[in-house]
């Protein structure tokens, strides 16, 4: 067991693991915060996708312990005051999503995006989204979700 | 169709925002991994390395022996309740775990039961399995031959691999339509095993309480209540009874036809906490998902089409052989062991078709399950899309041109197919040249032959489809005798708000809200106020489930009708509030009004209330309704898809440059959700056309095993779909509304394939199977000739 000190979603959270413990059973069994998901064994599918200072990581990827002292986002700590991320606006606005499983992926990957690239092409999108797959809406929708955000986020919506 | 409602009430024709997503994009959802109950346990499954192997022994002691493995699950434990072999859907069986041999790579040898799921991984690692491998046979073909092992020694008699043999039609009146023809095409189309993937893999939680004797499974599945049945019946003689059997179907991550069968991993995850009183989960990871969970597809075809020189068609053959891997566990309706293939007529006017089918036992994982299409419609779309493409090519005519010559005309519906079908309604011709004038049909048709004087590569196909779901009428339409009508029941509230609940469980398809759309759309009450529930078998009425594109034709159907019987009473209870006869009344969305007086009205609300608070003497109180809808006939959505594609002729690389889709399912409910059922059905028949194949070697490995060679398509390969849409409702649904989830990725892969044969026929090349790969066309180029 080793003691890791991790900030999630604002709060710091002390916690005994076991060393190979994976960060996305720590969030979601730990934690309890089971928005992160699940898809793959594999670093494909992207539905575990996390922001860890500030970068998008797969947590299936992640030790639990590579995560200590480091400051963890989840799907949970998008919403701020109340108030939706504007992706989390953009999803809802252009049907970015069906079936919602691999949503909380897209919409990390996005958060982190979009803080590089606050006008990206379609393309770029496309390139930035490559790593989380989605088998219900053919990504036309989360494209234009992505669009619907970075657009807002220019006007100072964010 | 212009919508009837205010955007406030919702009804049809409104895209109306998602009821479901505000707790999907805060990561509120409850998936079936999501479920936690105190005290649970984890089990995991040990997995056959060999696809076909005697099991000599398992030892189990050194997994015990961890902290934490609470037990060992083998097949000897289950046989002594005779539970190691369960019924498949198709009336053949399935082994839950093996007592003497394993058949397919990846097939449950035991399971673990531990208190977290890291130890239950060590306890599979722990199990020691003695295997006797045994010769292995993975192709149908040569399983069928007579020299062939026989792989289902479990049958008593059983002396060869042929599982069945199905045909349909008059096979002399289509011998004779090849006799007189005056041009005749065959080819051979493989579609190979693909597995729908769905983000969310399956599981379970299984909670048995030893104290009420109440099991309680949250299960990823896509028709809980013939789940709940199938436990009762299966379970029955080790004392679960039906009503002490509830099935919660959650979130679910995406189903495609992959969570409609009984997995083992389930029935072991029920036995196991039967026999420790304890709650178990179950969850597998995504290598066993694309190892060990049904398949679809896997249909070797021959397809032969006859006709004249001047391009009419004439007569169909079409012979199959359906690899069904060591079990006939597919979802087909009882009476069509080749679902719904004899569709293959497609849209054409054929005078005459015969179609045969014959299952074989491979050493492979259960196949022929749907991949988002249903019931085996993707084969047939590809069959007749395909061969009456070829025979475009072959007699020199546009295969635009030879489509419209061949259409069934509008002016036919409805429509008895050569094998029997009565198509309810379509407008084929509608489709394709609404699809031809958006793609710039003559445009392309020039530039490519520009491109072909310069030595370029480019293609333009056609896929005019032809779809059937919504199964189905109960004459015909049944699983394990279950009839396969779909229910609704409406429970309107005093202040008006609406509960209403339903035998189907969406996937994704957006039933909460376009569900309530329906009830807006009949009662007038604002969509906002209405909330939909599904999936919980103590409280929904019994439905056979969302699956086959049946939730709008059948459940949709039985929603409209439960409404229009709540109608029918508010009449009554608005004519006796307004002191009026019944016949004196008028209906707008949302009131009764006296005819020529509309301020002598009642509000849908006000005799909500009424009916709890002052209903007419005689009258039950209270406003609901309840629907078994059992459907007259299917429902035949159509549309027309082109693509264009650009073939590096170094690489092989086929860049699709352009894809249009017109699709025609009737009256929409939600614009919105259908646009997205669209895109999302393209790109899962983009997959299957361009990337996606489960291959195994010769010993039955798989080689498609896990998301690094599995090829799920990304943002970057998938196309920007351009979608358009006719409308041609259907007669005999109450709503005029056919369904859609399927419609593109049934349509999708014969476009494709047509494309790219349409710009390597000049070069001699007739036909591609899927998936067309670089690699493959690479290949076929420099066999052709062609340098770079």
């Amino acid at each position: 067991m080793a003691t890791i000190k991790v900030k999630v979603n604002g709060v710091e959270h002390t916690s005994d693991v076991e060393p190979r413990l994976l960060l996305v059973h720590y969030i979601r069994e730990v934690l309890r915060l089971t928005g992160t998901h699940i898809g793959c064994d594999t670093s494909h599918c992207g539905a575990c996708t996390v922001i860890m200072d500030g970068r998008a990581v797969k947590s299936c990827t992640v030790f639990a312990i590579q995560a200590d002292g480091r400051d963890v986002l989840t799907v949970e700590g998008l919403e701020r005051d109340g108030k939706l991320h504007p992706l989390q606006e953009g999803f809802f606005q252009e049907h970015g999503l069906q079936c919602g499983y691999c949503t909380p992926g897209m919409l990390m990957t996005g958060a982190a995006f979009l803080e590089s690239n606050s006008a990206p092409t379609e393309d770029e999108i496309r390139h930035a989204i490559s790593g989380n797959l989605c088998r219900c809406t053919g990504y036309v929708n989360i494209v234009k979700a992505y669009q619907y955000a970075a657009q807002k986020m220019r006007k100072g919506g964010a | 169709m212009e919508p009837r409602t205010t955007p406030e009430i919702g009804g049809l024709g409104h895209s109306v925002k998602r009821k479901e997503d505000p707790r999907f994009i805060r990561g509120q959802g409850t998936y079936v991994d999501d479920v936690v109950l105190p005290d649970m346990l984890y089990l995991d499954i040990v997995r056959s390395p060999f696809a076909h192997a005697t099991i000599k022994s398992i030892d189990a002691s050194k997994a015990l022996a961890i902290p934490g493995v609470a037990a060992v699950i083998t097949g000897k434990d289950l046989a002594q309740y005779n539970l190691h072999w369960m019924p498949t859907l198709m009336s053949d069986t399935q082994m839950v775990l093996p007592v003497d041999k394993v058949m397919y790579q990846a097939q449950e040898v035991a399971a673990v039961l531990a208190t977290s799921r890291y130890i239950a991984a060590d306890g599979i690692d722990a199990v020691e399995v003695d295997y006797d491998p045994l010769p292995v046979v993975v192709d149908p073909k040569k399983a069928l031959l007579p020299d062939a092992p026989v792989l289902r020694t479990d049958k008593e008699g059983k002396k060869d691999n042929h599982i069945w043999h199905w045909e349909w039609g008059d096979r002399t009146a289509t011998d004779k339509t090849f006799q007189e023809a005056e041009v005749t095409v065959k080819e051979d189309i493989y579609i190979p095993r693909i597995h729908v993937s769905s983000i969310e893999t399956c599981g379970c939680v299984a909670h048995f309480n030893k104290v009420t004797g109440k099991l309680t499974v949250w299960m990823t599945t896509q028709a809980p209540h013939a789940i709940r049945t199938v436990f009762a019946l299966v379970a029955g003689h080790v004392g679960l009874a039906e009503h002490k059997i509830q099935i919660i179907s959650p979130d679910i991550g995406g189903g495609f036809g992959g969570k409609v069968p009984v997995y083992p991993g389930y029935v072991i995850a029920v036995a196991a906490s039967v026999l420790t009183g304890k709650p178990v989960k179950w969850i597998e990871d995504r290598m066993e998902n694309l190892q060990a969970d049904s398949f679809a597809r896997d249909y070797h075809m021959t397809a032969e089409l006859a006709g004249k020189k001047d391009g009419t068609v004439t007569g169909l053959r079409i012979k199959t052989i359906a690899d069904h891997g060591y079990t006939d566990a597919a979802a087909n309706p009882s009476k069509f062991p080749a679902g719904l293939f004899h569709i293959c007529t497609g849209s054409y006017d054929l005078k005459a078709a015969h179609v045969e089918v014959d299952g074989a036992y491979t050493n492979k994982p259960p196949g022929g399950i749907a991949y988002r299409c249903s019931f085996r419609v993707t084969e047939a779309v590809h069959a007749i899309e395909r061969i009456t493409d070829v025979m475009a090519h072959e007699i020199g005519m546009d295969p635009a041109e030879f489509r419209l010559k061949n259409f069934i005309k509008p002016e036919q519906f409805p429509y008895k197919s050569a094998l029997g079908w009565e198509y309810d309604s379509g407008n084929y011709a509608g489709a394709l040249k609404l699809a031809m004038q958006k793609v710039g049909y003559d445009d392309l048709r020039k530039e490519q032959a520009e491109k072909r004087a310069k030595g370029e590569l480019m293609g333009i196909g056609i896929s005019s489809f032809t779809e059937i779901v919504g199964a189905g009428p109960s004459k015909h339409f049944d699983i394990l005798g279950l009839k396969m009508f779909d229910s609704a029941e409406i429970r309107v509230h005093p202040t008006g708000k609406v509960i209403a609940r339903f035998g189907t469980k969406s996937q994704g398809q957006g039933h909460e809200t376009t569900y309530a759309q329906i009830i807006a759309e009949e009662l007038g009450i604002p969509v906002a106020d209405i909330v939909v529930e599904e999936g919980d078998t103590d409280t929904a009425p019994y439905g056979l489930g969302t699956y086959a594109s049946r939730s709008t034709p059948v459940a949709g159907a039985a929603c409209a009708i439960a409404a229009r019987k709540i109608r029918d009473k508010a009449k009554k209870i608005a004519a006796h509030l307004l002191e009026a006869h019944e016949d004196d009344l008028d209906w707008e969305p949302g009131k009764f009004f006296v005819k020529g007086s509309p301020d002598r009205a009642k509000t849908i609300q006000e005799i909500s209330l009424a009916a709890y608070t002052n209903h007419p003497p005689g009258m039950e109180a209270g406003l609901e309704a309840v629907d078994y809808y059992d459907p007259p006939n299917l429902t035949y959505p159509f549309g027309s898809y082109i693509c264009v594609v650009d073939i590096d002729k170094g690489t092989g690389e086929v860049k699709i440059r352009r894809f249009v889709a017109v699709d025609d399912c009737g009256n929409i409910i939600n614009p919105m959700i259908v646009e997205g059922q669209i895109h999302g059905g393209l790109t899962m028949g983009l997959a299957p056309a361009m990337y996606e194949e489960i291959q195994y070697d010769e010993s039955g490995n798989n080689l498609n095993g896990s998301f690094m060679n599995y090829l799920v398509p990304t943002a970057v390969e998938t196309p920007r779909w351009e979608t358009d849409k006719t409308c041609t409702p259907s007669p005999h649904h109450p709503l005029g509304a056919k369904g859609v989830g399927e419609s593109a990725t049934v349509g999708a892969p014969a476009a494709i394939v047509n494309a790219v044969v349409d710009a390597l026929w000049h070069l001699g090349v007739r036909h591609i199977d899927i998936p067309i790969t670089p690699a493959k066309v690479w290949k076929l180029l420099r066999e052709k000739g062609v340098s770079e």
